[in-house]
Order: C-alpha cells, then structure tokens, then sequence
C-alpha cells in the first residue's frame, strides 16, 4: 500500500534539509543563484523581509505564477510562505505543489489567536518559535520541522541567538528534570505534556530544528550550528548584500554569489575556524541592517505567534 | 582493520546522523566525513540523503569527489547519494538515476520494498525520490517496488532510491557492514 503525506515523510524532507542553507529568493534569477550556490532548498517570496520592513503595509502569500516560475527555474525544493492562520492562502500553496509551507510572522498574520491545523494537509509546514512551549504548540498543530524566528530583515544575529538559548537551554533543563516536574514544566511552557515529556527523554525537539533571522555572515551561520541549529535560514542577508543591483548588476551578482556560496560552505564547516576564515575574506559589503534593539514595539516580528 | 569496521558517514549536507545511528547500533565505528583525509583508514563510506547538488558542490570544493571515486572501500548510496554516485556525477555505480523522478513533495510516500532472499518486506520511506534507469549488466536488484529496481548492488556499492535510515528496520545497513568487511578483507589479501 502507497501512503502519502505521512507524518514520516513530512519530517523526513526535514531531515533532508540538515547542515544545509535555506535561501530566501524573490525570482528566477535569485533562485538559480541560490541553487548554483548550493542551497538545499528555495523560499519563494513576494518580497525579503528587510523591504517588508522598509515598505511596510500587508505582506501577503506570493503570487501564485512567481512561485510558479521559481519552482521552473530549478530542481531544490521550493518552499513558500503563508500568513500565519491563513488556512486559505496554504491550500492555494499545496495546490502549488510547493515543497514545504512556511505559516510565517514575517508576513501579516491573518488570525491573532489560531494557527493553521496543519494536519490535514500533505504537504508538511515549518513554524517559527522564540521559545520552547511556542514550538512544542506548533508540533502540536502538526509542524514537521522548526525554525527559531531571530528579527527577519534586521541582518542583526542577537535575536536569532536569543531564541536558540531559549529553546536548547529549556531542553536541557528538562533532561535534568525529575519526573513528577514534568507536569508543572509542560503547565509553565503552555505545551502538551506528552510532547514535554518526549523532549525531555531524547533531549531535542521531535522535528528538524533550523535557525532564522539576521543571519548575514559565514560567521553568524558558524554560530547558528554552534549553538545546535541542524541548519539555517538566510532570508534578506544575501540578495540585500554587495554593490548596488541597479547601478551595477554584474558587480551585485559576483557578490551575491560569493556570500552565498561562503554561507554555504560555513554551515558545512561550521567547527572549521581556518576554513571559516578562509570563506568569509574578501566577501564585500554585507546587508547594512538595523539594530534590533533599535526596533519599536509594533515593528517586531518576532512577536508574532500565539 | 580490528573487530569493528570504522565506517565514514559524508558530512557535507543531509541526514548523515541518523545513518551514523543505525550503524553506531550494529556495532560499526563511525566517524564523519567532510574532507578529503578523513577517508583514510575506512573500511566503508556512506552518503546520505541530502540535496545532490549542494553535496556534490560541497564535496568539488576540497577534492572530496576525487577522493572518493578512489576510494577502495564499500558505499552505501540512499537517494541523493545515489545519484551522486551515478554515471553522470562521480561515475562509479553503472546505472543512471533521474531525480525528483516521482514528483514534488506532496508525491512522498511510504510503501513495502520486496527484499531479495527475504519474505519480509523492507518499509521504504520514499521523498522527493529518484528511479534508476539504465542499469549495466552486473547491477544485481536486491528491492523492488512494483516492478522497478529501487535498492542495487554494484560489486561493492549498495543503492537505494529511499531511506532505511529513516527506519528502524536495520537490514540495508547490516548489509552494508557485511559488504564492508568483505571488501576489507579482499584488499588485505
């Protein structure tokens, strides 16, 4: 009997992705880009992170013939993103045969209480999260793989960091926990107990757990599988480096290529100092970015999420 | 070589871990392999499931592909790094492999592997999966599924279009090791 759209090949895709770099890309230029630098998979999008944050107003799904002409473009998987519980905007996405569904808080959200019910659908969804019960409710909901948010758009690695700690620290504190804590421990993280429970024997989340937001160096990806990513996201750190793409395009390609070929080769060779030192020389102008701490209130993302 | 064999599992990109698992528990040696010199001293190398063309860019970049098409040991290929391993990338299994040969990953499925020379089925795990096609005359099919090779044995190389490392069946993988030790043991004469 052939089964599709288990829970088994929708972590397992996950598991395909690990060591490797996730690039978001806008079209088919920076998909093929992406691909010949050697990522492991595409996320199509309507705009990067840091113009959603420059441009502002609502950040919707991609339009259906852009991904469409990414998903022609190259071979990787294509992941898109929908707004988180836009339920609607990810069974236009599975329609789409994308890859794998992104329900994101770098686009508006869509509900402010329910995330989408992930289980129904085949094709398999990553979430975001800042801390661990926030993962363990998006496991819950039917995630098949994990990223920590870190502030999408900033090229600033602080919150990126911040969430990883968060996330591996309470693991760890689970470990040590006795039994009879287990209860008062799924209580304090909001998350079901079973769920507790199974991270606390294995000592990791159930599903492939990647790191995102404000990665813009060989370095920061270094860090990233440093402090236990299984691998990354490069959203706006890539195609918003090097020299300007409209004064000149041949110069911003030859960037934008070395960038993402040395983000690659880092996360590969993340305990590789020499070879780390090797990849990040001569790379040009990186994302300029903003500091996250200089963001108000009501424009950070990583707040997004329930 | 000692009791155990020292198995190298390709660490460039993909599910290295949970092969280095399976063979941690049949009582292999494992080690991972990103650059060239860690190939010395194997008795058997593993390349995972991944995406072909980030391993196959990672491993050009420090002469890992010339390494291993010299490398004398067993290989265990699963999925991208079967076709890694095909006439048209490192030219050492006679076969060629189409990817993505099922379609995107809402086409991923699960289904039973018939097994050579077992009446137990293997459960193979199948995504993003490719088929083999063109196989040369001394590719033995050891699985098929509904007709069409999707686990082979070339001489010293074992390939699977899915990923018995994804289960806890660990029938491929002590193959693997028999094959391994075997392939050691000529080279010692």
């Amino acid at each position: 009997m052939t089964e599709y759209g288990t829970l088994r090949v929708k972590t397992g895709l996950a598991e395909m992705f690990k060591g490797g770099v996730i690039m978001d890309v806008v079209d088919a230029e920076q998909a093929r880009i992406a691909e010949d630098a050697g990522a492991c998979a595409v996320m199509a999008l309507e705009r990067v992170p840091a113009d959603i944050r420059k441009e502002g107003g609502v950040a919707r799904m991609a339009d259906p013939q852009k991904i469409r002409d990414i998903q022609d473009a190259v071979s990787i998987p294509v992941m898109a993103k929908c707004r988180i519980g836009h339920f609607a905007e990810a069974q236009i996405l599975e329609a789409l045969e994308v890859d794998y569904i992104d329900e994101s808080e770098v686009l508006t959200p869509a509900d402010l209480e329910h995330h989408v019910d992930k289980w129904p659908f085949r094709v398999p969804f990553v979430c975001g999260c800042t801390n661990l019960g926030e993962a363990l409710r998006r496991i819950s909901e039917g995630a098949a793989m994990i990223r920590t948010k870190g502030e999408a758009g900033t090229g600033d690695i602080v919150n990126a960091v911040t969430h990883m700690r968060a996330v591996f620290g309470a693991i760890r504190s689970l470990q040590a926990a006795r039994e009879d804590e287990l209860y008062t421990a799924a209580k304090e993280h909001r998350a079901p107990y079973e769920l507790v429970r199974w991270v606390a024997e294995n000592g990791r989340l159930p599903v492939v757990t990647f790191t995102a937001g404000g990665i813009a160096t060989p370095a920061d990806a270094s860090l990233c599988m440093q402090l236990g990513a299984d691998g990354v996201f490069v959203g706006s750190g890539i195609f918003k480096s090097g020299r300007d793409p409209i004064g000149d395009r041949d110069g911003w390609v030859d960037d934008v290529t070395r960038r993402a070929r040395a983000i690659v080769e880092a996360t590969t060779h993340f305990d590789d100092p020499k070879i780390l030192a090797d990849v990040s020389a001569g790379l040009g102008q990186p994302m300029v970015g903003i500091s996250a701490s200089s963001l108000p209130d009501e424009e950070r993302l990583e707040v997004r999420g329930w | 070589m000692g009791d155990q064999p020292r198995i190298g599992v390709l660490a460039l990109q993909g599910a290295f871990r949970e092969h280095a698992r399976a063979l941690r528990r049949l009582g292999a040696e494992v080690v991972e392999v990103r650059l060239p010199e860690e190939l010395e001293g194997l008795d058997g190398l593993v390349i995972p499931g991944g995406e072909s063309t980030t391993i196959m860019r990672l491993a050009r970049i420090y002469g890992l592909d010339e390494a291993i098409q010299n490398f004398p040991g067993a290989i265990l290929g699963t999925c991208a790094g079967m076709i890694v391993l095909d006439r048209r990338h490192l030219g050492l299994a006679d076969l060629e492999v189409d990817r993505n040969a099922y379609g995107r990953q809402v086409w991923s499925f699960e289904a039973d592997v018939e097994f050579e020379g077992d009446e137990l089925p293997l459960h193979g795990v199948f995504i993003r999966a490719p088929r083999a096609r063109e196989l040369g005359p001394g590719v033995e099919v050891l699985g098929e599924l509904e007709g069409e090779p999707v686990l082979v044995r070339d001489d010293r190389l074992l390939l699977a279009t899915f990923h018995p490392e994804l289960t806890d069946d660990l029938r491929v993988h002590e193959l693997f090791l028999q094959m391994a030790e075997e392939a050691a043991s000529v080279r010692s004469l």
